[in-house]
């Protein structure tokens, strides 16, 4: 018997019971399908995270509080305005490649319209260390740093929400009980799915950021390497600045890649996990057609008596029903991949989460639905191969 | 005695020797089986039967149940072994054969007619007598060819598409006979094959078997408990309790 005639008589058996076959299908259909919607989602979840951190601009240093293990808790930030100067100091070259800022939530509101910002306390080279533009107005000066001065930059978004249709430049708003006026715009980035809204900050001096939240301390600093072979040396300079005054347990520095590596790592792990969890239902849709392939061949144990009779041979028989079983699946697997596939691009087109379909996500999905079909097929054909021709001629 | 050897799908046919023009086409020798059904519970089915049939021969096994009959059909049919003794085909012994040296047997040289027609309802009668074929090399367009040349040849032409279901009990039984008859085989076993039709029916299926016995000089063995479809053979064997107690010859 040809690999085509066995391929022929399991289609022509899967015919006879279409509602059965397409049931059983839907087991490893629906599988295969969220394992390639779950890869998709996670592998876009990682390559726009990614992208959020690239978008900080390259050759980018992070001063992050803490000793930078991965796994601790936050820690609270020891760093202050001086920090930044000093660092700044120490870098060779001309100064401005530091800037330090210092986060926290309140509700901004002008005339009537309000919302909840994230205010951004930030050092006078903030902007330009971390590839901010201004696209009206000005950036805050040194003088209006330097003296917690009681004005603000807004984001894109930020001044479309709370002077719509207006030019806030020179307007006026408050955040809590104090009022600040309008210096600049920031160029519109561009909103993500993951990361900050950076279009609806507001970044006010960050002295009038550390009154506002009542503290004085500076959360994070950026330094700007001049290029990616300054990077180390900058990073020294950074370590030895910081060494003068901190204990070494008390900061880190991280460049912009290792960021992105450690990160990139997690939100692997992540879509392996998801792949995973999805990899159950189509464990689940297996034992589906391993079961509905036993129903099959004890319903059909005359007919495995009569092709024995006929002169099939036992590796007919199994063939025959192995078929069947990868058929089942390869064919949920083929459908499952292109709804997959469809689903995920609906996700991309219709949700802020991102979906990136991937090629080891569609080769996985492909070769586990065949792998399933044969490993939960074996079983059953192999009973139905081994059956005595005799009783089976006879069973009723 | 030879055991088949070669790898390859065809060798084992060859390594069956070519039977001497007068060599019987089986012969069973002190055949015994018996089923093990439990502890201490043994059935004996056959006791020592030995018999043989000739090429082209018309042969009748009578007996009533439980004389072991249905035993011995499946040992003729290749679809058991014997306990003890022999059973040849071609000179060949069944007891040597492995499980693909049976299945070309069976499929080469012997055809199968049963009392419940066993026919795959799902199936056209087309489909249904092309079944033994897909066992053997053929393109399906030649195998087609041969099943409609065995449906018109039991007087089915006009009802090649038509499922089991839509046929009557005797049409459905042609096509068994049609099935049965299209690898050409040397053997025509047929296991009561008037127990499910009425009378007029069981004799024009008899006279379509004895035709194609004699048309195409097969042998036909018949298994039945009716003494009037075996008196038309040239020679009954009647059974009882397992063993052969008179052969008569016409």
């Amino acid at each position: 018997m040809t690999l085509r005639e066995s391929l022929r008589v399991a289609m022509q058996a899967l015919r006879a019971n279409r509602l059965r076959s397409a049931l059983t299908t839907l087991g490893v259909l629906i599988g295969v399908m969220s394992v390639v919607l779950l890869v998709a989602i996670g592998q876009g979840a990682r390559s726009e995270i990614t992208g959020v951190i690239e978008g900080l601009g390259s050759n980018l240093l992070f001063v992050l509080p803490g000793d930078g293990e991965f796994g601790a808790g936050p820690q609270r930030s020891n760093f202050e305005v001086e920090d930044v100067e000093r660092i700044d100091r120490a870098l060779p070259g001309p100064e401005g490649r530091a800037a330090g800022s210092l986060v926290g939530a309140e509700t901004v509101q002008a005339e009537g319209n309000r919302f909840n910002a994230t205010v951004f306390g930030i050092t006078e080279h903030y902007l330009s260390v971390v590839d901010r533009t201004i696209a009206r107005g000005q950036s805050l000066s040194a003088s209006d740093v330097a003296t917690g001065r009681r004005v603000a930059v807004l984001g894109a978004s930020s001044a479309q929400t709370l002077y719509p249709g207006q030019d806030p430049i020179g307007r006026t708003i408050s955040l809590g009980a104090i009022r600040y006026r309008v210096v600049g715009v920031l160029e519109r980035v561009g909103s993500t799915a993951f990361g900050p809204d950076v279009d609806s900050q507001v970044l006010i001096p960050i002295g009038a950021a550390q009154r506002l939240f009542g503290s004085s301390r500076v959360d994070s600093i950026f330094v700007r390497a001049e290029s990616a072979l300054g990077i180390e040396a900058d990073r020294d300079a950074v370590r030895s600045a910081l060494a003068e005054r901190l204990e070494e347990d008390e900061f880190s520095v991280v460049t912009q890649d290792e960021i992105i590596g450690v990160v990139g790592d997690i939100l692997q792990i992540l879509t392996w996990v998801l792949a995973a969890i999805a990899g159950i239902s189509l464990l689940v849709g297996g034992v589906g057609v391993s079961n509905i392939m036993l129903v099959s061949v004890s319903e059909r144990t005359r007919e495995i008596g009569l092709r024995k009779a006929m002169g099939a041979r036992t590796r007919d028989i199994t063939r025959q029903f192995l078929f069947e079983a990868v058929v089942l699946t390869g064919f949920g697997g083929v459908v499952g991949l292109l709804l997959g596939i469809a689903a995920a691009e609906g996700v991309a087109a219709f949700a802020p989460v991102p979906a990136e379909v991937t090629w080891w996500s569609i080769a996985l999905a492909l070769g586990v639905s065949v792998v399933v079909g044969l490993v939960f097929g074996v079983l059953p054909a192999r009973r139905a191969g081994q059956l005595d021709p005799v009783a089976a001629l006879r069973h009723e | 005695m030879t055991t088949g050897s070669a790898g390859g799908p065809h060798a084992a046919q060859d390594a069956v020797p070519a039977p001497e023009p007068e060599a019987p086409l089986l012969t069973a020798e002190d055949v015994t089986r018996v089923y093990t059904l439990g502890r201490d519970n043994e059935v004996h089915a056959l006791r020592g039967v030995s018999f043989s049939v000739d090429r082209g021969e018309h042969v009748a096994i009578v007996g009533s149940s439980g004389s072991g009959k249905s035993t011995l059909l499946n040992l003729l049919g290749a679809l058991d072994r014997p306990t003890s003794g022999h059973v040849r085909y071609h000179g060949r012994d069944v007891r040597d054969m492995d499980d693909a040296e049976l299945a070309r047997l069976r499929n080469g040289s012997i055809g199968f007619v049963f009392q419940s027609f066993q026919l795959l309802p799902r199936l056209s009668a087309l489909d249904n007598v092309v079944l033994p074929l897909v066992y053997r090399p053929g393109s399906p367009g030649e195998r087609r060819d041969r099943a409609h040349a065995a449906l018109a040849q039991v007087g089915l032409a006009d009802r090649v598409r038509h499922r089991p279901g839509e046929l009557s009990g005797g049409q459905q039984q042609r096509v068994a006979i049609a099935r049965a008859m299209v690898t050409e085989p040397a053997l025509l076993l047929a296991d009561e094959p008037t127990g499910n039709l009425d009378t007029r029916t069981g004799e024009e299926i008899m006279a379509l078997l004895e035709e194609l016995h004699r048309d195409q000089s097969t042998a036909l063995v018949v298994i039945t408990h009716e003494r009037d479809i075996a008196a038309r053979a040239e020679r009954g064997i009647e059974l009882r309790d397992g063993l052969i107690v008179e052969e008569v010859a016409a």
